[in-house]
């Protein structure tokens, strides 16, 4: 088709101003569709594969029976449950720090310098290699005690779980209008029972939100676990003990040469990112803002 | 006189208000003490770090920042491989990323009809929350597999011709390489230096793109001109953001990066990175190794603080500069 512009009889050789910034626009704007389209794509690719391969080998034996030993068959039970301990541990651990911390950025400490180095150094471990804390805890914990464990795990977990909590409480803590705190110490509401019973009351569902997101982010992690609960091909809940973990027996599994091994990394990995995701979407929609846009 | 009834009410009373005040006092100073403790991770991991990776630092001297020699059968170590893995696989993926998010979050704020904008914005957010094993071994089994069948001998045969900057495009086509970690790491920064941008985007007061769209700018004059000079400084925050959070990324790169401790200048061959060499390492490492792949961890450690130290730095400016402007 023939743009009437373009039409050589009207605009002679040369194009106007006007119609070089309308194609300028046009393709810029055309490449932005296109971006996203290909972000949009790639999210479709993983999660199709995803799919495509972990249905197929989710059985009622992955979630019945133990992490086999090569060439034979099992499930994944033990690393599941281990999971499920090492990621409650942790958010167990770093909730209660990360409210704390939170709490005393937006209640007591504000614009103060410390408040503000504080919340500095908060945002930078935010995104922090997690491998790095693996390490530090590996130094912390493992080498001491001479040997991988489910505590190492959980202490390194919650290290990642502490940022998220404290940027999310305090963010969410600043959003309870300060009259509310005025009107209940002027009832003579002591400045904790203020915070525990007016404010924290207020700002709930944005402060179970940011544990929501930590544990979502936690659950998946890998790297901080291959050097601090490892993985335990038996049955065990002891947390003094190697436990078995969903992250590091994809990893294992995944490059592994044996077939069985393989199917049951991609059921598990499956597993994992449904959880994720979910988890994801339940935080969306707990956050019910006091200024909700 | 009160009664002793009265005296025992106002006792209690004045009893209940010294423990409120006890309270105070204690609810505050261990809110403090938490606070300290992020500060307290933060030298601690530091602290930790430099103790263990100490034999390493005095063994090989500053010798161990430039040598290209990581052999574990004769004990000799040297981080230079690993670190221009990290820098290189990071720049690709800023390279590439930047755009393709820069792209979206026009899209997002610009262009998509209002029952558009959420899906698509959620979409992207959730790339950011695909764990990295998952990026690892879609990215080992279907997408390395898939560029080195269509896309590398493409860039090989048309690049790789370029004069000088051709023999940065040549390599074996295994698929694991410098280049296919920078892709996927990508992919994977992508959501977040989109939301950044995006929430950037959003911030431009309405008049001022009204302004320039009735003066008559196209859309793309408007994202240029106008809403791009505004932000700038959080733009670049995003990016230096994304690029941190690229440079410490482990498990999807140690899948697809293909662990090899050699040198090439073909970004098509298998490389490492700081993160992955130690995931591949550390737990058969002992001695000289270990503490070297904790002095990996500590040089990674410091290099992402100061990367994300100055991203933070950029993000400060920005909402310093429009502190108080309504959007």
């Amino acid at each position: 088709m023939k743009a009437p512009a373009l039409n050589p009889h009207r605009t002679a050789q040369k194009m106007t101003k006007y119609q070089i910034r309308k194609i300028i626009n046009y393709i810029n704007l055309s490449a932005s569709i296109m971006v996203t389209i290909f972000g949009l794509a790639m999210l479709a690719w993983i999660l199709s594969v995803l799919f495509g391969k972990g249905f197929h080998y989710l059985d009622w034996a992955v979630f019945s029976q133990m992490t086999p030993p090569p060439g034979e068959s099992g499930g994944l039970l033990n690393a599941i449950v281990g999971t499920v301990a090492l990621t409650f541990l942790a958010v167990l651990i770093g909730t209660p720090i990360g409210v704390m911390a939170g709490t005393y950025l937006a209640e007591f400490g504000m614009k103060s310098k410390f408040s503000s180095v504080v919340r500095f150094i908060n945002d930078v471990l935010l995104s922090a290699p997690s491998i790095v804390v693996g390490v530090f805890v590996y130094t912390l914990v493992v080498e001491p005690s001479g040997h991988f464990s489910g505590w190492a795990g959980a202490i390194a977990l919650s290290i990642l779980v502490i940022p998220v909590v404290v940027r999310t409480t305090e963010d969410m803590l600043k959003l309870v209008p300060i009259p509310m705190r005025e009107a209940a110490a002027a009832l003579g509401a002591p400045r904790y029972k203020v915070t525990i019973s007016i404010v924290y009351k207020a700002a709930l569902s944005g402060m179970i939100t940011g544990v929501l997101l930590a544990t979502a982010r936690i659950m998946g992690e890998t790297a901080p676990l291959l050097f601090t609960a490892l993985n335990n091909q038996f049955w065990s809940v002891d947390m003094n003990q190697p436990i078995a973990n969903m992250p590091v027996v994809i990893y294992q599994y995944a490059l592994s040469p044996y077939e069985d091994w393989q199917n049951l990394a991609w059921a598990g990995a499956l597993l994992i990112t449904i959880s994720v995701l979910l988890m994801n979407i339940i935080a969306r929609y707990t956050l019910k803002s006091p200024t909700s846009r | 006189m009160a009664t002793p009834e009265e005296q025992m009410a106002l006792h209690r009373q004045l009893h209940a208000k010294s423990a409120g005040v006890l309270l105070d006092k204690v609810f505050k100073g261990s809110s403090f003490l938490f606070a300290a403790l992020v500060l307290i991770v933060l030298f601690g991991i530091m602290l930790m770090l430099l103790k263990e990776a100490w034999p390493t630092f005095a063994h090989f001297g500053f010798g161990f920042f430039i040598s290209s020699d990581w052999d574990v059968v004769n004990n000799k170590y040297g981080a230079l491989i690993p670190i221009i893995g990290t820098l290189v696989t990071s720049l690709i993926a800023v390279v590439i990323g930047v755009p393709v998010s820069f792209g979206i979050a026009i899209f997002i704020t610009m262009m998509a009809p209002e029952w558009m904008k959420r899906p698509v914005g959620i979409a992207i957010e959730l790339l950011a929350a695909v764990p990295s094993i998952i990026y690892g071994m879609w990215g080992l089994f279907y997408f390395a597999p898939w560029f080195a069948n269509y896309i590398q001998p493409f860039m090989t045969d048309t690049l790789g011709e370029v004069p000088i900057l051709g023999q940065f495009f040549q390599g074996p086509p295994i698929g694991v390489s410098i280049f296919t970690a920078g892709v996927v790491l990508a992919i994977m920064i992508i959501p977040f230096i989109a939301s950044v941008m995006r929430d950037m985007f959003d911030i431009v007061p309405t008049t001022l793109k009204e302004s320039a769209f009735a003066m008559g700018s196209t859309t793309w004059e408007v994202v240029w001109k106008v809403v791009l000079p505004y932000t700038k400084t959080g733009v670049v925050g995003g990016v230096i953001l994304g690029l941190g959070r690229a440079m410490g990324e482990t498990m999807a790169v140690a899948f697809v990066v293909g662990n090899s401790l050699e040198l090439n200048a073909g970004l098509f061959y298998p490389g490492a990175t700081i993160a992955s060499t130690m995931a591949n390492e550390f737990n058969e490492a002992s001695g000289l190794h270990m503490s070297s792949l904790i002095a990996l961890g500590l040089i990674l450690f410091v290099i992402t603080f100061l990367v994300l130290s100055i991203a933070k730095w950029f993000l400060m400016m920005l909402e310093r500069a429009h502190e108080g402007t309504s959007t």
